[in-house]
Parts: structure tokens; sequence; C-alpha cells
């Protein structure tokens, strides 16, 4: 197991360095004086200087290319142009804020939607099915931040069940859960019904296997049959479309951060948007990169948890 | 209480349809047969007669909305088991009826151990702990011969040949020591060494055991070589049935003619090898009467009527349905 891991960190480390490699460049593509996005046309000659010295931006590209690798290879992720803090400092303060909100709504899609796929596949057209057919419609046909909205107004300012800004600053569990609740929910709907859909319709092929029909010839009971030898074989494709959804999983996760104005990763992108922060900006694109990476990662990891077949020949 | 024992499977007048575009469809008509302590049966056809759907069907494994049985009764050492709830079922399946099937590559679970597979029926039907029902696992995995059956246990159905897939079903099957075991072409899928093998170990298995066989299979060099008793089937229908040695010397209906004349043996030279000319038609396009006779070349008007299945000898154990070839002793 430990050189399966060890293995898969190897394999991520060319697709890492291609990642922050076009990171590096596209930033530079980008046509017009960073400096002078930054401070604006206003700005004087002395001060543009400054800040492109800061930046390293009158090195040769080759040498702020390793400037740049050798700085993250520090952990360094430079400092946020309004601020002058160190990105990493402030990034690290939100990012369990980001990763609770991740998993909770992952936990909801996995809690809400393999039973209810497993349910619509064993009794097809039965109220399950259909229940799963509007949850599918539902979490696939809302874009994450219209959704959003919808709870918020709905929830938090019609209903008052929830807070409006989703900060969950004192320790208390329960204010924290409160919090979480609204913006779980939003991003949890879009993984129930991922994870519905794959469920019901890999539960539907597996109940056809022969193995099954190996299992009834043995006599295990009808619920066993399903929820053991069906659905373990299910999770793998379970699996696959959750690894696959990952990248759409964060990405809302940082559009719903901003509806409920919840600290997170999303809330500094928008920041360091609305300052022209250039810096924090890069830095943020690389810190998805590894998020991504370390995603892919762990979820080869859960592959072969699910799938023996993975990790022995 | 009557003196002589019921037969360990008996089988009476069953008839299965299954469902194409619609339409329900006989595929199994009317088939009867007992099977005692010790001895085996062969079921034998062509693909697609409905040996599979008769061993479906005794076992009310039917795919639901596909196949049902709309006649006959199926029972267990005298207790009737067709038409029962599928809770009572449960506990007959793998405890009084083992089943072994064809593929042995799709027939297991890839994500469950090995070991757990076979232990699975003693946690059922036998109420064992998981320990002491995988501790037998072993033992039965010792009894099929699969070598150092304690390292196994713990591997997955990938990690095995498919011979020793094989032997991991007939041990699944044989975990609570049933006294019926119905094995649907077990060796159909092997490589003709395996074959012999794996038919060897059920001729041994079944007679430590006293096992009754139920054995499905197209191959009537391995019905020569174990059944007791064939029942030869097409269409759906036993066409003839015959103690075994009885078949080979004096085949009667046309189609058990056609099938030893399409067998390959090594007393005959590969020409005179005659393939049974045609298919056997789809379900829907069966002809009425005698099912046989489009392929039939003894074929007479009176064939639009179905034969009876009638006795052809004194004794009364060889029977044939045909008009033709099958008239009275
Ligand atoms: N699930 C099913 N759906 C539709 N038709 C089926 C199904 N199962 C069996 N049949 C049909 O029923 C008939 C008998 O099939 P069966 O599987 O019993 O044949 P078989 O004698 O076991 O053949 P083989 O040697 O290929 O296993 C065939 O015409 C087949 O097409
Ligand atoms: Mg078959």
């Amino acid at each position: 197991m430990l050189r399966f891991i060890a293995k898969r960190l190897l394999f991520a480390i060319p697709t890492l360095l291609g990642v922050l490699t076009l990171v590096f460049f596209l930033v530079r593509i980008v046509p017009g004086d960073p400096a002078l996005v930054v401070l604006g046309d206003q700005a004087s000659p002395e001060a543009l200087a400054n800040l492109r010295e800061r930046l390293g931006l009158n090195k040769p590209l080759l040498v702020q290319y390793v400037d740049y690798l050798g700085a993250i290879a520090h952990g360094d992720l430079g400092r946020s142009l309004t601020t002058n803090r160190p990105v990493m400092t402030d990034m690290l303060a939100v990012l369990p804020n980001t990763i609770e909100l991740t998993l909770a709504s992952l936990l909801i899609g996995l809690v809400g939607g393999v039973p209810l796929g497993v349910l619509a596949a064993v009794r097809r057209g039965g109220i399950a099915d259909w229940l799963a057919r509007i949850v599918s419609l539902i979490g696939l046909s809302f874009p994450a931040f219209v959704s959003g909205v919808l709870l918020l107004v709905l929830f938090a300012i019609q209903f008052r069940w929830f807070p409006v800004i989703s900060a969950p600053r004192s320790g208390d569990i329960l204010e924290r859960l409160r919090a979480l609740a609204l913006p779980a929910i939003n991003l949890g709907v879009i993984m129930i019904a991922y994870v519905t859909r794959v469920t019901r319709s890999g539960m539907l092929n597996a109940l056809s296997q022969d193995y099954v029909r190996t299992a009834r010839a043995k006599g295990v009971p009808a619920r066993l049959v399903v929820w053991r030898h069906a659905l373990r074989n299910v999770l793998i494709p379970i699996v696959t479309i959750i690894g696959l959804n990952l990248g759409v999983l964060i990405g809302n996760s940082v559009l719903t951060e901003i509806v409920f104005s919840r600290p997170g990763l999303g809330k500094i992108i928008v920041n360091a948007l609305n300052t022209r922060d250039y810096a924090t900006l890069q830095a943020m694109m690389v810190v998805f990169a590894f998020a991504i990476v370390i995603t892919n990662v762990l979820t080869d990891l859960v592959y072969g948890l699910v799938d023996p077949r993975v990790k022995t020949p | 209480m009557s003196t002589v024992a019921a037969p360990a499977l008996s089988v009476k007048n069953l008839t299965t349809e299954i469902r194409s575009r619609d339409q329900w469809h006989q595929a199994v008509r009317d088939v009867s047969f007992d099977i005692v302590q010790r001895e085996t049966v062969a079921l034998v056809g062509e693909s697609g007669c409905g040996k599979s759907l008769t061993a479906l069907s005794i076992m009310a494994l039917l795919p639901p909305g596909v196949g049902r049985i709309v006649g006959g009764r199926v029972s267990a050492d005298g207790q009737l088991i067709s038409g029962i709830a599928d809770a009572e079922m449960e506990k007959i399946r793998g405890s009084r009826i083992g089943m072994v099937f064809q593929e042995p590559m799709t027939s297991l679970n890839p994500v469950l151990t090995v070991g757990f597979q076979i232990a699975e029926p003693l946690l059922y039907h036998r109420d064992l702990s998981r320990r002491a029902a995988l501790a037998r696992a072993v033992e039965l995995m010792d009894l099929v011969r699969i070598p150092s059956a304690a390292q196994r246990i713990n591997d997955y159905p990938h990690q095995f040949s498919g011979g020793m897939r094989q032997r991991v079903m007939i041990a699944m099957a044989l975990a609570c020591a049933p006294k019926v075991l119905i094995a649907d072409e077990p060796t159909t899928a092997l490589d003709v060494t395996i074959q012999a093998q794996v038919l060897a170990l059920l001729a041994e298995l079944q007679r430590s055991a006293g096992l009754a066989v139920l054995l499905i299979t197209h191959n009537l060099g391995v019905v020569a070589s174990v059944a007791d008793r064939v029942l030869v089937m097409y269409g759906g229908d036993v066409v003839e049935s015959a103690a075994m040695p009885d078949l080979f010397q004096r085949p009667t209906h046309p189609y058990t003619t056609a099938l030893l004349a399409a067998m390959p043996r090594s007393d005959r030279s590969s020409e005179t090898i005659a393939p049974i000319p045609g298919q056997v038609p789809a379900l829907a396009e069966m002809p009425v009467g005698c099912r046989f006779q489009s392929r039939c070349p003894l074929r007479e008007v009176r064939c639009v009527e179905r034969p009876p299945l009638r006795p052809i000898d004194a004794a009364g154990t060889h029977h044939v349905r045909c008009w033709v070839t099958g008239g009275a002793p």
C-alpha cells in the first residue's frame, strides 16, 4: 500500500510541474504591463519601476521561472500586492473553511445519493426512482450561484433559520454547523445529483451480472444481494464520478463561498480580482493546481480500497 | 408414509415461458424427471434448447419480467419448492440445492474475497460465526483441491485461473452439504485437461457425499463418462430420455441420432462427423407440433401435431417424443 502511494505521488510530479509552468506563462502572456495593470495609468514611472523590481519582472524570463519554481518548492507563494502579507499565511488561515465545506458537501452527496440511487435501481419506476429523477434534474440544471442565492433568500432571509453571512467565527460547534448548513446543502445537492445518477445506472448494471445470480443461487437474502454484492461493485463507478467532479466541486465551492460571504479561498480570489492583486491570483492558481493533483491522488488511493484489482495484479 | 424415499429432486410437468417482443413463448415444455441420491442425470442439447432455463426454473431464479413458470411442480426430498415465497426459497437455495454455473470468470463477485464467498452460505443457512465459516471455507477449498487454501482465503477471484475459480464455485455450492447439485455446463469454459480434472472432482464429491446431480452439458462425451440417465432436450421439449448405455446403443429420436453423428469421437475420423443442418429456431419461430420438424430428415405430415413422450421398451425406462421413430415397444 505504501509503495502504491509513493508511486502515485511520484507520477503526480510531472503533472504538477506542467500545471505550474502553464500558470507561469499564462500570467506572463496576458498582454500589457502587469505593473501598469496593478497601479493604473496614473502611476509615476518610479512607482512602476519599483513594482517591476519587486515582482522580479525585469529579470530574464528563465531566471523568473527558476525563481518561481524555487519559491514554490520552499512553500513560498509570494506576497500580496495590497497587504504585503505572505499569501501562504492568508491562504492557510481560511483553507480549513473551504476544506470543511467541500467535505461536508461530499458527505451530503454520498449519504443522500447512494441510498437514493440504490432504491431507484431496485424499484424501477417506484417513488425512489421518481425522486431520483427530480433531484438529478435540480442538482444538474441550477448553476451553483443561482441555487445559492435562492437558498439564501428563502432560508436565511425569509425564514431566518440560518445566518445570512456564513462566517464561522465562534468556536461553538452548533453555530459552526448552522453557518455551514446552507452552503453545504447548496453544493451537496449537486453532488447528490451526480452520485444518484451513477449509483442508479451502476446498480442496474450490477444487478444483471452473473455474480448476482450466483449470490442468489447460494441463498443470500435479497437485501444483502443488493447492498453487499451489487453495491460493493458500484462503489468503483461512484469513486470515479466523484473523482472526476472534484474539480467542479472545488470550483463551485469558490462560487458558493462568495454567495454566502463565507471566508475561504473564494473570498481571497474575489478580493484579489477587485484590487488587481496579480501576485495573489498567481499564487491561488498554484494552490488550485495542487488541490486538484492531491485530490486525484486521493481518488486513486480510494480506488485501491474499493477495487481489489487495482493493487493486486 | 411411503416406504420408498422421495427422490432428492423431482420435477413434474415443468413449463416455463420467456418473453420476447412482448409475447410470451414456451421455452421449457412439460419437463419431468426425478433424481435420486447418488444419481447423475444429464440434460443435453444444443445451445438454446432450454437447459439453463430448466435449471433456473428449478431454483426460482428466472429473470423477473422476462421468464415465468406457468405450470408444473418441483420438489426436493418430497417437499414442494415451486411457487413458494421468496423468503422460503432463499432457505432452500444453497442449503438443499447447490448450483454451479457455466462462466467461472463472471460468476464470482470480483470485489469480495474468495474465502468470504465460499463461507457466505454458512452464515445464512448454518448460523455460523464469520470466523467459523471462514475456517470451514478453508476445509472446503482443500476438499476441492485448491493448493495452499489457507493462504489463498483472502485472495480475490481475479487472482485465480478459470479452473481454480470453478473449483471455488463448487466449494461454494457444496458449503452447506446440499443433497442436490445442479451443474450448468460446469466445464464448458475450461481447457480440455482442466475439464477432465473438474469432472473427476465432481464425480468424486458426488460419490463421497451421495449427491444427486443434474448435469447440464452439450458435450455427449461428458455424458458418456458420468451420467446414469440422460434427457435430450430440443426446443424446450424432452425428446428422448434413457438410461445411460441405452441411449448410445439405441438412439431413437432423429435429434438424438443427429447429435451423436455430430459428436467427435476417437474411434471415428473427423470426415464422418455430420453437423446437424440448420439452427435451433428462435422461440418466436418455433414450428407448431414437433419442434424439430424444421430440421428433421424423417418429417411426415403428422408431425404438425405435437407427439407425446412414449416408452419404447418393455421396462418403460426409454422414452421418445416422435411419431415416426417412437412407436410402442
Ligand atoms: N434472459 C433471456 N431473455 C430472452 N430470452 C432468453 C433468456 N434466457 C433464455 N432465453 C431464450 O430461451 C431459450 C432457451 O435458453 P437457455 O438459456 O435455456 O438455453 P441453453 O440450452 O441453456 O443453451 P446454452 O447451451 O447456450 O446455455 C433460448 O431460445 C434463449 O434465447
Ligand atoms: Mg445454458
